[in-house]
């Protein structure tokens, strides 16, 4: 096992509720909690923070143990930034006593340094002096992060740290969620309910159901995965992971090499060799058996189909494989009266023809 | 006619009974307020209950039991005797334990319910931000419950002020021990010296107005009491 | 007149009876009369046939509620001022007062044995509290503190003294234990003719100035004929025999 992962195994049995998790997670990067409320992601990532104890447990992060059968470090000592999901700065504290609070705790001589760059990456330099009544709800949830962060922390904790704010708050804050992505160079456990922002954020997931953990990978092969409930949703989608190719200023378009194909999109504020992620939705999806002729779709890949499986509404769920190799996934959702007529079966070539291409980074 | 000699005695022993009660409750009070707002042990509420017995117990049965207990055979006149401090009963020091006793609850439950309503959030947050229990405690806890200690600290102090009963039955009415104002009023108004009454307990329905002007002041939303 | 009324009583009484016209009296009496009141109340009631409804409790707090309305008819104080005040204050019905009883002081102790008949405990100081009724307030306060000063021990015993509001609560103090030695009633601590319980000290009478209790009929009893009667009644044999039992004097 490497020293830098995070292994967690926990158990509890309450009458209504029950959980039982063995997970290795990746020591760096993204992980995204993901499921449906109740699935015991919360709780799990309160039990990883210390904020909950159960007796049966165990977890190693980046090769400190923090919990195991004798010892039982309490919240306070264990090296972590935790991110609440409501708004959670003291009331009685401005924004900076709020960062500060924490930051003198952890006595560490970094302090400054990574207030600096928590100011800066959250952008709430101009907010220092104000009491939390005086921030918006997003403000607020931002001084928080940076809260956390000023800490300089071994382990990032967030627990939906978007779900009590409106779609225009959350708009606000995603940038710098994606951000920190780029820049942290420690782990983050993200809590989530919303497919969108693990797709935009995390780089890998653990699914969730009932308090155990359904599936685990990275975020590209869940999201395709057609046995899972992702694929099923209204808005499942296959993430494809690329990088920028070269731009045409005169159409104002990007052309981005994905694994197996490359894809073109409207201009994009990125420069060459810029990594991308984007979605592509199952429903703006739809294929040809025979490459198609004139078209006003700009992006028509050869693929393969892999799997088929029928779903609700006399629908089907088609999960293809872009190019040749089995790298990129892409999802497509065709009536079922057209998989008849076409004929569509496993290993079968195709062209996947793609309506609308989602930008994540 | 103003305050006699004995009428300012017995206000200067009222108020250092109130203030070093008031001290004393809030030390202890404060745990036990602490323990009964976040507990989830099946004692709870067995200790709450005992806590708010004085509210609804007349003076008369808590100045019985306590003459009882703390007199030469009771359990608590044993341990003080065994300590070689003699008995409570129609000492000040026994005056100071029965009303940390009385006003326990008036001071209790402030501080309990502005606990309860600061819930567990504000404590976890300070946890993940590096801050121990005792830290946790005087960071976020005084500074987000303080209006429910000055509740707690004005109303301790008023009811010790304002308590009457228990003190008549255990205090004993020796002048600069134990005879505080309420006691001091009745003797006048028992001795019929109506005019001496008037100054004394006119005194005190202002005092105990500006108390509870100053607590709903300080904490409009505080109507328990 | 005496006689007359008794008489008249009687007559009443027999009237009342067969046509079921008994009357009730409502009563405040001084609390260290308590015991012997309630024996007397039960004889009278049926000799009588009147009824009673009695509250005990300190004179000081019956002259107040007295002077503020309180419906009471007839007044047994702990004193004669209280009856005598009320009287000039006309208060009362005029040439009804008397005195019903004279009160005893006894030193008492819950422990048996610790006050022998010379009391030498009191003069060695040898107790932790000596408690009195408040001398401001009541009469039995007033004689305790006479019996210090004849016995020279004022001084000496003060920083001992604890002050019961009332001859009731003074006893309270004393029976706890919490007071090793108390000034309280003989009525208080004696059952037919001996003090059961503890240990005591009848003080000598010349020690102290008599405790007269007076009673007195008030205003609000004018015309009621139970009051009267209970007057009557508490002046007759039965009643006598009954406080003398008690250990107060007539």
């Amino acid at each position: 096992m490497p020293a830098d992962s995070i292994q967690a195994r926990f158990r509890l049995d309450y009458p209504e509720f029950s959980l039982d998790v063995d997970l290795e997670l990746p020591g760096r990067g993204v992980t995204a909690l993901f499921g449906h409320s109740g699935s015991g992601k919360t709780t799990l990532l309160r039990l990883i923070a210390g904020l909950q104890r159960v007796r049966e447990g165990y977890l190693r992060v980046n090769g400190e143990i923090w919990q195991d059968g004798q010892r039982f470090l309490p919240t306070h000592q264990r090296p972590l930034g935790y991110v609440f999901q409501e708004a959670s700065l003291f009331p009685h504290l401005n924004a900076r006593r709020n960062l500060e609070y924490g930051m003198k705790r952890a006595g560490n001589a970094m302090s400054s340094a990574a207030l600096q760059q928590a100011v800066d990456l959250l952008g709430i330099g101009h907010l220092l002096d104000r009491r939390p009544h005086q921030l918006s709800g997003g403000e607020r949830q931002r001084v928080a992060i940076a809260r956390a962060l000023a800490l300089n922390p071994q382990l990032l904790l967030m627990d939906e740290p978007l779900a009590a704010l409106d779609l225009k708050r959350k708009q606000e804050i995603l940038p710098y969620l994606e951000r920190l992505h780029d820049a942290l160079e420690i782990p983050v456990l993200y809590v989530s309910h919303s497919p969108d922002e693990v797709a935009r954020l995390a780089d890998t997931v653990v699914l969730m159901e009932q308090g155990r953990v359904l599936a685990s990978g990275r975020v590209a092969e869940l999201f395709s995965r057609l046995d899972l409930s992702l694929a099923q949703d209204q808005d499942a989608s296959a993430i494809l992971e690329g990088v920028v190719l070269s731009h045409d200023d005169d159409d104002a378009l990007t052309h981005l090499e994905i694994p197996g194909g490359r894809l073109t999109v409207t201009r994009l504020a990125c420069d060459i060799h810029d990594p991308v992620r984007v979605r592509v939705h199952a429903r703006d999806v739809s294929l040809a058996l025979d490459e198609p002729g004139a078209s006003s779709i700009l992006n028509i890949l050869p693929a393969r189909i892999l799997e088929l499986r029928e779903i609700e509404n006399a629908q089907v769920l088609i999960k293809l494989c872009i190019g040749t190799g089995e790298k990129t996934p892409l999802l497509a959702r065709i009536t079922r009266y057209s998989r008849n007529r076409l004929g569509l079966h496993e290993g079968q070539p195709v062209f996947a023809q793609i309506k609308a291409v989602a930008l994540m980074d | 006619m103003g305050f006699s000699n004995a009428d300012l005695q017995a206000i200067g022993l009222t108020l250092r009974l109130a203030s070093l009660v008031t001290l004393i409750l809030l030390l202890i009070g404060t745990p036990i307020a602490w323990w009964l707002a976040r507990t989830t042990s099946r004692w709870k509420g067995s200790v709450g209950a005992v806590v708010a017995l004085p509210l609804v117990l007349p003076p008369s049965v808590i100045g019985f039991y306590l003459l009882i207990a703390m007199g030469p055979n009771g359990p608590v006149g044993q341990f003080t005797q065994s300590l070689g401090l003699g008995i409570l009963p129609f000492t000040y020091w026994g005056l100071v334990v029965a009303s940390v006793f009385y006003s326990m609850p008036f001071v209790v439950q402030p501080i309990q319910n502005a606990i309860e309503a600061l819930g567990e959030r504000p404590l976890e947050v300070a946890a993940t931000l590096r801050a121990g229990p005792w830290d946790r405690f005087f960071t976020v806890v005084v500074p987000l419950a303080r209006p429910g200690f000055l509740s707690a600290a004005i109303l301790g102090f008023a009811h010790t002020v304002g308590e009457f009963g228990v003190v008549l039955m255990i205090g004993g009415n020796i002048p600069g021990v134990t005879r505080v104002v309420s006691v001091q009023i009745y003797d006048h108004v028992e001795a019929m010296e109506y005019a001496q009454a008037h100054w004394l307990a006119g005194s005190m329905v202002i005092f105990s107005f500006l108390v509870l002007l100053t607590l709903y002041t300080i904490n409009p939303n505080q109507r328990r009491f | 007149m005496n006689t007359t009324r008794t008489t008249l009583a009687i007559l009443m009484l027999t009237l009342a009876s067969a046509t079921a016209l008994a009357d009730e009296v409502k009563v405040a009496v001084a609390a260290n009369f308590t015991a012997p009141m309630k024996a007397i109340a039960e004889a009278f009631t049926q000799d009588t046939g009147h009824t009673t409804e009695i509250a005990y409790g300190s004179t000081g707090k019956f002259y107040a509620q007295i002077k503020n309305g309180a419906p009471f008819q007839v007044l047994l104080a702990a004193d004669d001022i209280t009856p005598a005040k009320l009287d000039s204050e006309g208060m009362t019905v005029p040439d009804s007062r008397f005195t019903y009883a004279i009160g005893t002081l006894v030193l008492w102790s819950a422990k048996a044995g610790f006050i022998d008949d010379q009391a030498t405990v009191l003069t060695s100081g040898d107790f932790n509290k000596l408690a009195i009724a408040n001398p401001k307030l009541a009469p039995y306060g007033v004689a305790a503190m006479e019996t210090l000063e004849k016995l020279g021990l004022t001084k000496i015993v003060e920083p001992k003294l604890v002050l019961g509001e009332n001859i009731a609560q003074t006893l309270q103090f004393a029976s706890t234990g919490a007071a090793e030695l108390g000034f309280v009633a003989l009525s208080q601590v004696i059952k037919d003719g001996k003090i059961t319980e503890g240990s005591g000290w009848i003080v000598p009478a010349e020690m102290y100035q008599p405790i007269r209790q007076n009673a007195v009929i008030l205003s609000a009893g004018k015309d009621n004929a139970a009051a009267t009667a209970l007057m009557d009644y508490l002046k007759g044999d039965k009643s006598r025999e009954i406080i003398l039992s008690y250990g107060y004097k007539i």
